[in-house]
């Protein structure tokens, strides 16, 4: 195929953007604008606003931590700075006059994180690793730190408030409904996505890659480790605007949280819990995590804990993350051997659910038994309705715990047993 | 000058404090290479178990048992988190001790609860131990003084003068040898993690009582525990305990003077804007020094970064 396109009498005629490259795009464009009809409530646009932001945080990030190599431990302050500068425009635009469309917006945030990412990698990208995430670490605690201090950028302890409805109307659009605002983030969303992916094929892209496998060996090849890093960093920090931008426009509220390190720390997160190694990691990692923050929180005060947990499992047990336990299974799935792993997997969801519900039920139990005002003993969990007061609750979410944890020890033998079936070591390698 | 003397006994037990946890955080970097992020979280440990010991039994015996409990919490978890992660790099183990960081605090939240808690200082020490011109000393500073010095004097002793001390130096450079030659090496490891660990919940025992026992205590002090370290050269002792006096010193007497900006822009010869309220500079107008002293440590890390990236007595960039 690729013979034929490179010979001189068809060369160019190969088309440009090859269908099966364009699909899985033209695909998420059509999910994206399909979300809205399917649910049209005011939470779920909400909670599918917070998505798209996280999702250009998380693939910004990971440009970072996937594709380069750095883990940076202060990433919410290009988020926060462009989320900030583009409040202090919105304002401008409603007090001063300036004229600028909404959905331009995201340009100005990002090209101001780009001028800090370009600032701080300076001195920042010199080194990989440990170094770099110390660096990151500092550097993003003095910037939350200066926001209380700097109040005419930063707003003190309040933050900094605008109306994104006041500026020049799009087409007739003012943005004042939370789905017109959906659109935007969703096309935003959509160009900054296809623009990372871009970036993440062009030869910088590629190198950025080297050089976070082997710095030495890319410098002995020609190129500056620190410059590739530098380059990486301003990219990252351009597309951080953008989602700081899409934040302001969104909650129209900015205060020092979007800075700290909790923040930086909760984008980590999600990039690590999707996968760092794929392009789609992240973008799965947002969206799990971001249910997991809002459904997860609707019921029960301690999603934090259980997110915690979920996170060190992961780091423990699938540094892949949640991608890569998905494209684990390509591989038998290529081979057609798909079908062995479906029993023992039935055999073991049944346990692990219940594993799972009972070892949050201890949780639960416990921390309603300390919290509860005093004369509420009564907790429902599950549609049971019983007294959280007294060791009998626990000492039976416990056993029914443990139990189904022993079953699944038991279980684990005959999947390790179905694994190595489905996946025959290549005797030709 | 009296103030003087005060604020410099003061910035020591910030500084000897930081350095409790420095000393641990860099001898187990320099020996695993890893950065325990969740250093600080032990040392939050520490407190907590200090207070629920002493709530019980009284400060003193929470003072020996606190760190034990800390310091053995600390090996189980390298034996069969860290040791695991290891294996993929040092950046998942970076991650790992990060999100460790995250649960503990969560895990806290979840026994003892959002608000602080009254852990106090023994009734035995508990009165001014000596006056300057007027400025009462509490002998509990006193004490902490000496706790810290005394940790140093025998890590250094144990360090560089026993047959322990000696394998553990050797095995910090060549670990390969030292397994070669008969030594447990992973033991070692372990056992060093364990030490660092309880040191730093020792640190949290001591420091709970005078700093503030609540769930926020591990990620306040941790972030400048890092600085301290980075500023004096990751993985060297000296530079741990010079970089912690310094930041010590820094953080009190930053509070202490209450110097304006104004005051130091008007003897520039810089005037005065006259409706300051809507000045573009009013921030820069208004700044004193209590308020930018708790960034200054940040700032001297960044200034050291672009000079010296090596850090104060670091002998190079790892």
């Amino acid at each position: 195929m690729s013979r034929i396109a490179n010979s001189p009498l068809t060369a160019g005629t190969r088309s440009l953007i090859p269908l099966s490259s364009a699909l899985p795009w033209l695909i998420a464009i059509a999910f994206l604008f399909g979300l809205p009809v399917v649910f049209p409530s005011g939470s779920a646009l909400t909670i599918m606003n917070q998505m798209a932001i996280t999702i250009i945080f998380a693939l910004a990030y990971n440009m970072l931590l996937g594709q380069g190599g750095m883990l940076s431990f202060g990433h919410a302050v290009y988020m926060g700075l462009g989320g900030f500068f583009c409040m202090h425009v919105l304002n401008w635009v409603e007090n001063d006059g300036l004229w600028l469309p909404l959905p331009l917006l995201p340009i100005l945030g990002g090209l101001f994180g780009l001028l800090f990412a370009f600032l701080i990698g300076g001195f920042s990208t010199r080194r990989a690793g440990t170094v770099f995430a110390m660096i990151s670490l500092g550097v993003g605690e003095l910037i939350a730190a200066c926001s209380i201090i700097i109040v005419v950028f930063f707003g003190g302890e309040e933050g900094v408030s605008g109306d994104r409805t006041m500026g020049p109307e799009f087409f007739g659009i003012d943005f004042a409904q939370q789905q017109e605002v959906y659109y935007l983030s969703a096309v935003w969303l959509i160009v900054s996505a296809l623009a990372m992916y871009l970036f993440s094929r062009t030869p910088i892209g590629r190198i950025a890659n080297a050089v976070r496998d082997n710095e030495e060996r890319a410098e002995f090849l020609g190129y500056s480790q620190r410059n590739v890093r530098w380059i990486s960093f301003c990219a990252s920090g351009f597309f951080c605007g953008i989602a700081g931008a899409l934040f302001a426009i969104n909650f129209e509220i900015l205060t020092e949280e979007n800075l700290n390190l909790a923040t930086s720390g909760e984008i980590l997160l999600v990039t690590f819990l999707g996968g760092v190694g794929f392009f789609i990691g992240p973008i799965i990692g947002a969206v799990v995590f971001i249910l997991l923050k809002t459904v997860l929180g609707l019921y029960t005060e301690l999603w934090a804990l259980y997110a915690g947990i979920l996170f060190l499992l992961t780091v423990m047990f699938f540094p892949n993350g949640l991608t890569g336990l998905i494209a684990m299974h390509v591989g038998p799935y290529k081979r057609g051997r798909l079908g062995v792993l479906a029993l023992p997997y039935i055999k073991m969801v049944g346990p692990l659910m219940v594993f799972i519900l009972s070892g949050a039920a201890v949780f639960e139990i416990l921390f309603h038994s300390r919290e509860a005002a005093t004369g509420e003993g009564e907790m429902t969990l599950y549609g049971l309705t019983f007294s959280s007061h007294g060791i009998l609750p626990v000492a039976v979410a416990a056993g029914i715990a443990i139990a189904s944890f022993l079953l699944l020890h038991r279980l684990a033998p005959q999947l390790r047993e179905a694994w190595d079936a489905a996946n025959p070591v290549d005797r030709r390698s | 000058m009296s103030l003087f003397a005060v604020n410099i006994l003061d910035g020591l037990v910030t500084g000897l404090l930081l350095f409790m946890l420095c000393s641990g955080l860099t001898l187990i970097f320099s020996m695993m290479g890893v950065l325990n992020f969740a250093h600080a979280s032990f040392y939050m440990l520490g407190a907590y178990f200090g207070y629920q010991i002493s709530a019980y039994v009284g400060f003193w015996p929470g003072l020996i048992f606190a760190p034990i409990i800390v310091g053995v919490a600390g090996a189980l978890i390298e034996r069969y988190g860290l040791r695991r992660v290891h294996q993929f790099g040092h950046v998942p183990e970076l991650i790992f001790t990060f999100g460790l960081a995250l649960l503990i605090e969560e895990l806290v939240q979840f026994i003892w609860g959002k608000s602080q808690k009254a852990y106090e200082a023994p009734l035995a020490l508990d009165f001014p131990a000596f006056a300057i011109a007027g400025n009462s000393f509490p002998a509990y500073k006193v004490f902490m003084i000496f706790m810290a010095m005394g940790i140093f004097l025998v890590l250094l002793y144990i360090l560089t003068k026993t047959r322990i001390g000696m394998i553990i130096q050797a095995a910090l450079s060549y670990p390969a040898t030292v397994q070669n030659l008969g030594h447990n090496v992973p033991l070692v490891f372990m056992g060093v993690f364990g030490v660092g660990t309880a040191m730093a919940g020792l640190a949290g025992v001591i420091a709970g009582p005078v700093l503030g026992t609540f769930p926020g205590m591990a990620f306040q002090l941790g972030s400048i525990v890092f600085v301290t370290i980075v500023v004096g050269g990751l993985g060297s002792l000296w530079g741990a305990l010079v970089a912690s006096l310094l930041i010590g010193w820094l953080q009190t007497f930053a509070a202490a003077y209450n110097v304006g900006m104004s005051d130091l822009l008007i003897a520039l010869g810089f005037e005065k804007p006259l409706d300051l309220a809507n000045s573009a500079l009013r921030d820069l107008w208004s700044l004193t020094l209590p308020q930018v002293g708790p960034i200054l440590p940040y700032l001297l890390m960044v200034l050291i970064l672009i000079m010296r990236p090596q850090g104060l007595l670091g002998k190079r960039e790892t």
